[in-house]
């Protein structure tokens, strides 16, 4: 800390400069948290499923729908502890933009299959007694300002192409940071027995939840779903939930990869940029930097100064862009619901405050070497 | 080979001592077979025409060179041996610079300054600032403490470079042409305080100047021409 103000003072000298590497450093780390956060939002799904829950769909396609008798036999499978099933309803609330997901459930097998969704007990029992009763995530509760006694109409242009009137009994949410709070859950036997009169999927469900008592055997429970429903008009694909949500990620592409390569591009540039600042800041001060050997600095210390000055710069960036970023995205999702678990997560921060000392390194390593190796006489010479 | 003083308790002792340097492919030889003797508590001016080999002769025994040959002696330790580590340790204990440019930090303040070499020391920050505080006294510019360089005269920057060359009590004070960039009268308040520093304190000076206005403040005068010594000048 005794050599903070001879670090600081240099970074201080030129201002102009200084500020505008911050600031590119800045902006490079702010992109970093937003990307971090949409990355979050696309494959987030993927970190959050249960490592003991499948999902079973139909083989053909996830737009197939399978039968709601699946739901025994597959519970009655070895390893299988317990099943859920929903189906996608697609409706639109008041404006086809304000996108949020409906489901049809029943709801004690729904809420034991998914104990990340937190509702109380009042309401459960609240939704249990009313058949047309919904509960709707908090996140999309606060979006469209809805609360408990409220009805909330929403065209479905898949089931009966009408406006289906549920009554709000519950808002439920999240056990965890990531838990998506913005779905809409109501009940499946209200919807099956609404669907009969357009005479077309009646008795039959989106796809299946399926808990397993033993998550090291998910893979041969699998299997043995599959198996079980072989050669029949409807043959199932079961998959971890975690691959199924990367599945829906990947859909829009390698998610990971891309957000790697902007980065890789965005920091090569700061790289180039903090590069090229701290060269130009020791190329500038060679006579200083003899003065500070022949006063009895080491090569080390001059070395360490350098790199302190560089690690300072970039953490300094780091640290406000990452600010930045965290105050932006805490707003939350900015496309109104298409990206429901659009947060920066902290695990991302850190990482980014470790790049932002990892860049002061490498920027600097090379200036420290150059003022390490001066020759007192001759750095003296050049003052 | 030239002797001066030779005095075997001599507090610097430089014998035999060249030093050549390689400009391209071409070879030029500095210092050649020199050696000198300075005794404790002497204020030696080191005088000669440019390229005469002065300041080289300064960094030889300020340990920041190393002769091509010969060896130097400073307070009993032999100096042209030791690795750049142990050099610049022994640099920050025995040695004060005093530059002709004063060569000051712009971004750190008079006081911040003086207190660079005891950053290297173990003191706690209110020993320092006790060092500093009694330094920038000595050079009487303790009004001036938390003012920058570039708000202050050649003459005071040159006494802030002075106090950061006394403030850890060096063995040795080497000062390479310190009022060569100074009008007559700060100059002179310059070699008033070094002559200061080396009646009432004691403390060994060696200072390299073109001037014999500057060297007749001295208490002994040798003259270096295209690398070895002429004469010894007045006692």
């Amino acid at each position: 800390m005794k050599f903070f103000p001879l670090v600081w003072g240099n970074l201080k000298r030129r201002k102009l400069r200084t500020s505008l590497t911050l600031l590119s450093i800045l902006v490079a780390f702010v992109l970093f948290g937003f990307l971090c956060a949409i990355k979050q939002a696309l494959v987030g799904g993927v970190e959050l499923a249960g490592a003991d829950r499948l999902i079973v769909r139909h083989k053909v396609s996830l737009i197939q729908l399978l039968p709601e008798s699946y739901q025994a036999r597959m519970e009655r499978i070895p390893g299988v502890a317990a099943a859920a099933h929903q189906t996608w309803f697609g409706g639109v609330y008041q404006d086809p933009k304000n996108f949020f997901m409906q489901c049809p459930v029943v709801p004690e097998q729904f809420m034991a299959m998914f104990p990340e969704f937190l509702l109380p007990p009042d309401q459960m029992k609240a939704w249990l007694a009313t058949r047309t009763g919904c509960i709707v995530g908090r996140n999309t509760a606060e979006r469209f300002h809805l609360k408990i006694g409220d009805k909330i109409p929403i065209m479905s242009p898949i089931w009966m192409r009408k406006t289906w009137e549920f009554d709000i009994v519950g808002i439920f949410d999240g056990a965890k940071k990531g838990t998506d709070t913005t779905s809409l859950f109501f009940r499946y036997d209200y919807f099956d027995e609404a669907r009969k009169a357009q005479n077309w999927g009646t008795g039959q469900v989106g796809w299946y939840t399926i808990r397993v008592k033993d998550p090291s055997q998910a893979a041969a429970v699998a299997r043995a779903v599959d198996q079980e429903f072989e050669n029949s008009p409807a043959e199932t694909k079961t998959e971890p939930e975690g691959a199924f949500a990367q599945g829906f990620a990947n859909q829009i592409g390698n998610i990971a990869l891309i957000v790697a390569g902007i980065l890789g591009a965005v920091f090569f540039t700061i790289l180039l940029v903090t590069g090229s600042t701290m060269s130009q800041a020791v190329r500038e001060r060679i006579g200083e930097l003899g003065v500070l050997k022949a006063i009895g600095f080491t090569n080390g210390q001059v070395l360490a100064l350098v790199l302190a000055e560089s690690c300072l710069l970039t953490v300094l960036g780091g640290v406000l862009g990452l600010g930045f970023a965290w105050l932006l995205t805490s707003r939350g999702d900015p496309t109104g619901g298409m990206l429901p678990l659009f947060f920066f997560p902290v695990r991302d921060l850190l990482l980014g405050l470790g790049l932002s000392i990892v860049l002061g390194v490498i920027t600097g390593i090379l200036p420290a070497q150059q003022a390490m190796r001066l020759r007192v006489a001759e750095a003296l010479r050049r003052m | 080979m030239s002797e001066q003083t030779p005095k075997n308790d001599a507090l610097v002792r430089v014998d035999g001592v060249e030093k050549t340097f390689r400009r391209g492919s071409e070879d030029i030889q500095v210092l050649s077979k020199l050696s000198l003797r300075v005794p404790a508590g002497e204020f030696l001016a080191l005088m000669g025409p440019s390229g005469s080999g002065k300041s080289t002769l300064l960094n030889l025994i300020g340990g920041l060179d190393r002769p091509t040959q010969g060896t130097v002696h400073v307070a009993g330790e032999r100096i042209d041996s030791l690795s750049d580590t142990q050099l610049a340790a022994w640099r920050a204990r025995h040695i004060g610079f005093v530059f002709q440019l004063y060569n000051l930090m712009p971004v750190l303040t008079a006081e911040r300054n003086v207190e660079l070499p005891l950053l290297l020391t173990s003191l706690s920050k209110a020993e320092r600032r006790k060092h500093v505080a009694t330094a920038l006294a000595m050079v009487g510019l303790s009004h001036r403490a938390q003012h920058y360089p570039r708000t202050m005269s050649g003459g005071e920057q040159q006494r802030v470079g002075i106090a950061r060359g006394i403030v850890t009590d060096p063995t040795l004070l080497l000062c390479d042409e310190p009022t060569g960039d100074l009008d007559r009268k700060a100059g002179d308040e310059i070699l008033n305080l070094l002559q200061a520093l080396n009646r009432e304190h004691g403390k060994t000076i060696i200072m390299v100047t073109h001037d014999p206005h500057a060297s007749a403040r001295a208490a002994r005068t040798v003259h270096l021409d295209k690398g070895q010594l002429t004469n010894t000048g007045p006692q």
